[in-house]
């Protein structure tokens, strides 16, 4: 019985396989223009996710960098480390001397050529503060706090440009998200006008198929499975526009890292992410065929 | 088997196609239904299949009262049922094997036993030379034939045929009938409706007549 089912299902996919090679042209036209539209929110999502993940390097807690002065010694260290300790708006901080930030630098940035070329470190040593808070308010008195320490040349709060870029991240989400779902309705209508035009074809063969015995999901079965393989066709494709497009980026990228000795490339979609874009497609394709079939369906009764 | 009791049908332009029909159709039986054309016998046949609905009276088959079937249980009498229609209702983007095919595929027949039982029902009405020919190269006779093996292969209880001589020959009409007779000859149950009383001149089966939607005895 369930095998009987099954082999009915797989049936079904041959035929919808068959219908689509059948006309080859329309069927990959109709995919092309599903499966870009598909690239452009998916794309953007890419750019964001990526953004993200060279954001995320730098850490989104608010954090401030207390910088000594130049001719600072150890018990100016102990000193400001005291009044650290006992600041209740601290939640933790990191000592890095200036020998530490050195290698750092050397080893992490574009810089390290010009760093090897001087005689002595021009780095100070400087704390690196965690805020309990994330109200700007509160930030601003404890950096003009700091700022008044005698030990403390200056107080740089970095979280400024990370906050930036994290409003810029959201506002391109936000925009991925609105060109997903216009888009997505969009494609529900080229896949409802799709099924429409077959149901219109296989007007005869619904009715006959009907006077002897076809069940409503027999007869929806090949139109849902058809609008399926559509959009998961759709969705394929939009995921190779997308590394098509991020490999000639990455091409260009690379070379305008180099200059500044940096690592930059754009990664693709994580396998999670490939998944669900795979799968919304798929949905959505079956979605609009479903629409479809049930909106003309039962326009043919037999008589 | 087949049981109407006060069947009325009224078409909604207000014209009674069946008028208060009783009738009693047992298992095994055939019957021929006649009368002119626009009598009811098309309309008395849709009925059974639950094609068209009756306005007033309860029609059972089986025991099972088909005038107040739900929409989703409709597929599964049909079923049980072979129709033989006017117009055959072929299939012409198709070869006639998988015309044959169709029924099976709806019931969900085991794929390794529907090529054999495909062949057997061409077999019966002498098409399995052709199965690989498309409908549209067939003669009337041929298309003829071809609609009682798609509407056989499933072995349906019931078999009814609306007008199936409609444009032939008496020569060949009568091998149509004799085909009909066959099966009615293994158990089915058949009903066949004809304008053509030359052709049951010498019939044992049952006749019912039609006339302006009322069985006349």
């Amino acid at each position: 019985m369930i095998k009987a089912w099954f082999g009915q299902h797989l049936f079904v996919l041959f035929q919808s396989l068959k219908r689509l090679m059948s006309a080859p042209v329309t069927s990959l036209l109709s995919i092309l223009v599903m499966g870009i539209a598909f690239s452009l929110p998916a794309g953007i999502y890419t750019l964001m996710e990526n953004l993200h993940a060279f954001s995320g390097q730098t850490g989104t807690t608010p954090q401030m960098s207390l910088f000594l002065k130049q001719n600072s010694n150890q018990l100016d260290i102990d000193k400001v480390r005291q009044l650290l300790e006992a600041n209740e708006q601290v939640l933790r901080f990191e000592f890095v001397s200036k020998d530490k930030a050195l290698r750092q630098i050397q080893q992490n940035s574009g810089l390290s050529d010009v760093m090897r070329s001087m005689t002595h470190n021009p780095l100070p040593d400087a704390f690196t503060v965690d805020m309990r808070d994330t109200n700007v308010e509160v930030f601003d008195q404890l950096r003009e706090t700091m700022q008044a320490w005698p030990e403390v040349e200056y107080v740089q709060f970095d979280s400024a440009w990370t906050k930036r870029l994290n409003a810029l991240l959201t506002f391109g989400r936000v925009i991925a998200l609105l060109l997903f779902a216009l888009l997505s309705v969009a494609i529900v209508a080229v896949m409802f006008n799709t099924i429409r035009l077959q149901i219109l074809t296989k007007q005869d063969e619904i009715e006959v198929s009907k006077l002897i015995g076809a069940t409503d999901s027999f007869i929806r079965r090949p139109f849902l499975y058809f609008g399926a393989i559509q959009g998961l066709a759709s969705g394929v494709t939009a995921w190779l526009i997308i590394a098509l497009a991020l490999q000639m980026m990455n091409d260009e990228l690379r070379a305008l890292a180099s200059l500044y000795s940096m690592d930059l490339h754009l990664k693709h979609l994580s396998n999670a992410d490939s998944i669900s874009l795979l799968l919304f497609a798929t949905w959505l394709g079956w979605l609009g065929a479903r629409i479809s079939v049930a909106s003309h369906l039962w326009q043919i009764e037999p008589k | 088997m087949i049981q109407f009791k006060h069947v009325s049908k009224r078409f909604p332009d207000g014209y009674f196609a069946l008028n208060n029909i009783d009738l009693n159709i047992a298992a095994g039986e055939m019957v021929y239904v006649t009368g002119h054309s626009g009598a009811g016998k098309s309309t008395l046949l849709k009925l059974i299949a639950a094609i068209e609905r009756p306005t007033a009276g309860s029609i059972s088959i089986s025991g099972q009262n088909i005038a107040q079937l739900k929409p989703g249980i409709v597929p599964f009498l049909r079923r049980k049922i072979g129709f033989v229609f006017q117009d055959h209702k072929l299939l012409f983007d198709r070869n006639v094997f998988d015309n044959v095919l169709l029924p099976l595929q709806i019931s969900g027949f085991d794929n390794r036993v529907v090529a054999s039982r495909v062949r057997a029902a061409l077999d019966k009405v002498g098409l399995l030379k052709k199965e690989k020919v498309m409908p549209i190269t067939l003669s009337g006779g041929e298309r003829q034939r071809l609609c009682i093996a798609r509407a056989v292969v499933h072995r349906p209880s019931i078999l009814i045929a609306d007008e199936p001589t409609g444009n032939l020959d008496i020569a060949y009409a009568r091998d149509i009938m004799a085909m009909f007779y066959a099966f009615h000859q293994v158990g089915v149950t058949v009903l066949i409706a004809t304008h053509d009383v030359a052709l049951l001149e010498d019939t044992r089966h049952r006749i019912l007549s039609l006339q302006q939607g009322k069985l006349a005895a």
